[in-house]
């Protein structure tokens, strides 16, 4: 037993630190400009798709593929920020829910007909290693080391440069930041590249180990939501730590109930963090 | 003050114009002019019209998650309808020549809309008859509204038994019930290791998995098999790890159950890759999928039940063998006019749209009328051998219109001399194009 429960809390380990990279790109457009972003799902399995997509047509190296998704998930974003956003950037927040659930049901709806439903997978295996009990996948392992290092360059991004200070400066006060000659749409639109720069990236890896449709990205979303309100809005290590939570949990819990309670636990867990710690366990900052 | 009024006007009117283009519940195909189902005996007086266009309703998922099994179900029964078109439709005994043409909708997946639709279809379409959506879940959710309309329904895509359990007397099936769908895998495990004790079973929480794998358990239970487990995971599951380790640590050596494509290619997927010690893996619906093969050396050895396979061969001289009515295209023929229509190879998900127009097709024949009463007694009746399979349905009140002619063949992903991974039919063994791969390991 203590066998199974080691080897599924490693499996659970690893997806959690790509479910906090996934997460982080919604929280950090939730933190700066207050925008729940609902294109965030297919946004992610766009990132499954352009990694598909090189392997297959271009036989691209799927983790050098995750650099090209990175610049085209930046452009991107700023792309949805500047059509789709920016105009309501001030209006209530059923104008921006409805901006970017225009964005997700275009995506969608161009993704199934261009790609349809039809479930694909990337068909590269890097084997795994037996430690004892634990299996571990280095897809899974290359994964997780993917999404620390890319935590890692975003915490320098925020806390080390010019543009990141900006950004950590909009999302504390817009209105003061513009008034010390900050460019905050400039600054608004790299904040929403950068969330779906994540969110691609996160999908791209995803989609390494797992099949997927144009609809995958649902769940995921999902979980994203769950794990931001976890570790703290807008905050981007409260992100991967409520990752790690979220994974384990999913780890842990077939072990000793059935796998279909899983989901019920996880919301129970939502409700009580809202109700309990409404600012998430780290609290809500960028 | 004017001009902007002029301007506002001419906006709201290019909106009202792009929202009308636009309405989802737009029928993608004009209905024909409604046209009275005739009866040849029904009046002897007047003379019977030269041709009758009958109208097919169905809705298809064109968006959501079954676009693609829904699609294909649509191509084949768009084929079967261009080829009875093209060949002067049928011909009834007083001359009336019987064409046909469709209404459909895209019922988005979901099973609100399927209701809202079929509603459409029987009252305001005026459909003569019906087709199912594709799954279990929408057709459960078509067929109310078939019923409670008086019309009829052949439903394919839809396994589950429990729709033809409710007294229904118009709704016919063409699948195999869920109830058999793996029976055939517990009987060929049987015969490849009579010594095999335990089996695993696990299953997608959804209508269709769980009635099969029920029914698939209680079968082996039936048989002295050891379920070590039985367990049912959540249709957006895409992590299996957990679930897997469960698995394993109760010691099966047989895997039996699945779901639909996308989490039984995510699980055999994560077993290869868990390197799973068992000898036998039977899951649903994916493996018969031609994109099973993008998972590599990880699909080798996994078996999967199909309704149908281009392998499969009916012919008029098997039919005679066994003392039954061929009817139709013999499968070859219908494989090329697929291919040629539609550019790929039919999956049984096509040859179940294509079956369930070839049944009505032969009802219509044997009935010798298109009055709906006439048609569902020929179905009643109907004991042939398509191309597809044998078909018969249960005439019982508990049961009525469920398939009891139909079986399943059993397909398992092999590697041929040149190391390409191809589907032979292993199960049956008098249809058998290879031997199984037994065990896995």
């Amino acid at each position: 037993m203590i066998d199974t429960i080691l080897s599924s809390m490693t499996d659970g380990l690893m997806l959690g630190f790509v479910y906090g990279l996934a997460a982080m790109g919604l929280t950090l457009i939730w933190g700066v400009m207050n925008v729940i972003n609902l294109a965030h799902g297919p946004i992610i399995a766009l990132g499954m798709f352009g990694v598909y997509l090189t392997f297959t047509q271009l036989g691209l190296n799927p983790y050098i593929a995750l650099i090209l998704l990175a610049v085209i998930g930046l452009l991107l974003g700023i792309l949805i920020y500047l059509i789709a956003v920016h105009r309501v950037i001030n209006a209530p927040h059923l104008s921006t829910l409805l901006a970017t659930f225009s964005v997700n049901m275009i995506i969608i709806g161009v993704g199934t007909s261009l790609l349809s439903t039809t479930p694909r997978n990337i068909d590269f295996p890097l084997g795994r290693i037996d430690l004892g009990p634990v299996t571990i996948l280095y897809t899974r392992f290359a994964a997780a080391g993917a999404a620390l290092l890319i935590t890692g360059l975003l915490y320098l991004f925020l806390y080390r440069t010019r543009q990141g200070k900006y950004i950590r400066a909009v999302a504390n006060n817009r209105t003061a930041a513009e008034l010390m000659g900050i460019p905050s749409m400039r600054i608004l639109a790299l904040s929403f590249g950068i969330g779906t720069m994540l969110a691609m990236v996160s999908g791209g890896l995803i989609a390494t180990f797992f099949p997927f449709t144009i609809l995958s990205g649902g769940g995921y979303e999902l979980k994203s939501f769950l794990i931001c309100v976890l570790g703290g809005l807008g905050n981007p290590i409260g992100a991967l730590l409520g990752g790690l939570i979220l994974g384990t949990l999913e780890g842990l819990i077939p072990m000793f109930m059935p796998t279909t309670w899983v989901p019920v636990l996880e919301f129970v867990l939502f409700v009580l963090i809202l109700l309990i710690r409404p600012q998430g366990l780290l609290g809500g900052e960028t | 003050m004017k001009g902007i009024h002029i301007r506002l006007f001419g906006i709201l009117t290019l909106i009202t114009l792009i929202m009308t283009a636009c309405a989802p519940t737009a029928p993608t195909e004009a209905p024909p002019e409604p046209v009275e189902p005739t009866a040849a005996s029904e009046d002897p007086v007047v003379e019977a019209p030269e041709e009758v266009t009958v109208t097919i309703g169905y809705t298809s998922s064109i968006t959501g998650k079954y676009e693609v099994s829904s699609a294909a179900q649509v191509n084949g029964l768009n084929l079967w309808m261009e080829d009875i078109n093209g060949a002067g439709g049928i011909e009834l005994s007083d001359g009336t020549l019987v064409k046909f043409t469709s209404v459909t909708y895209d019922d988005e997946s979901a099973s609100e809309r399927v209701q809202e639709l079929y509603t459409r279809l029987a009252t305001e379409d005026n459909a003569d008859f019906l087709i199912s959506p594709y799954s279990s879940g929408l057709t459960a959710a078509a067929a109310v509204i078939s019923e409670q309309y008086g019309k009829l329904m052949i439903t394919t895509g839809a396994a589950s038994d429990a729709t033809y359990k409710e007294g229904y007397t118009g709704v016919f099936q063409s699948y195999t019930p869920a109830s058999r769908y793996l029976a055939g895998a517990v009987d060929m495990l049987q015969y490849l290791d009579p010594g095999l004790t335990k089996i695993a079973f696990v299953y997608e929480n959804t209508k269709f998995s769980t009635s099969v794998v029920e029914a698939a358990k209680d079968y082996a239970d039936s048989l002295g098999y050891d379920i070590v487990l039985y367990e049912g995971y959540d249709a957006d599951t895409t992590d299996f790890g957990p679930f897997i380790n469960k698995v394993e640590a109760a010691g099966p050596e047989a895997i039996l159950g699945g779901g639909h494509r996308v989490d039984g290619k995510a699980f055999a997927q994560q077993l290869y890759e868990k390197g799973i010690d068992v000898k036998y893996i039977a899951l649903l619906v994916a493996p018969p999928e031609p994109e099973f093969a993008e998972l590599g050396d990880a699909a080798v050895g996994i078996i999967g039940p199909s309704q149908w396979e281009p392998l499969a061969e009916f012919t008029a001289d098997s039919a005679a063998e066994a003392g039954y009515e061929f009817f139709g295209p013999v499968g070859a023929d219908f494989t090329s006019a697929f291919e040629s229509a539609y550019g790929s190879e039919p999956s049984y998900h096509a040859a179940g749209g294509y079956a369930a127009g070839m049944m009505l097709e032969k009802a219509i024949r044997d009935a010798d009328s298109v009055d709906i009463d006439a048609v569902k007694s020929a179905l009643d009746a109907m004991d042939v051998i398509t191309f597809y399979g044998h078909i018969k349905f249960d005439t019982t009140p508990e049961a009525h219109g469920l398939q009891i002619g139909h079986s399943m063949v059993y397909i398992q992903w092999q590697k041929d001399d040149a190391g390409v991974l191809a589907k032979q039919v292993v199960w049956p063994l008098e249809g058998a194009t290879a031997e199984t791969i037994y065990p896995l390991h």
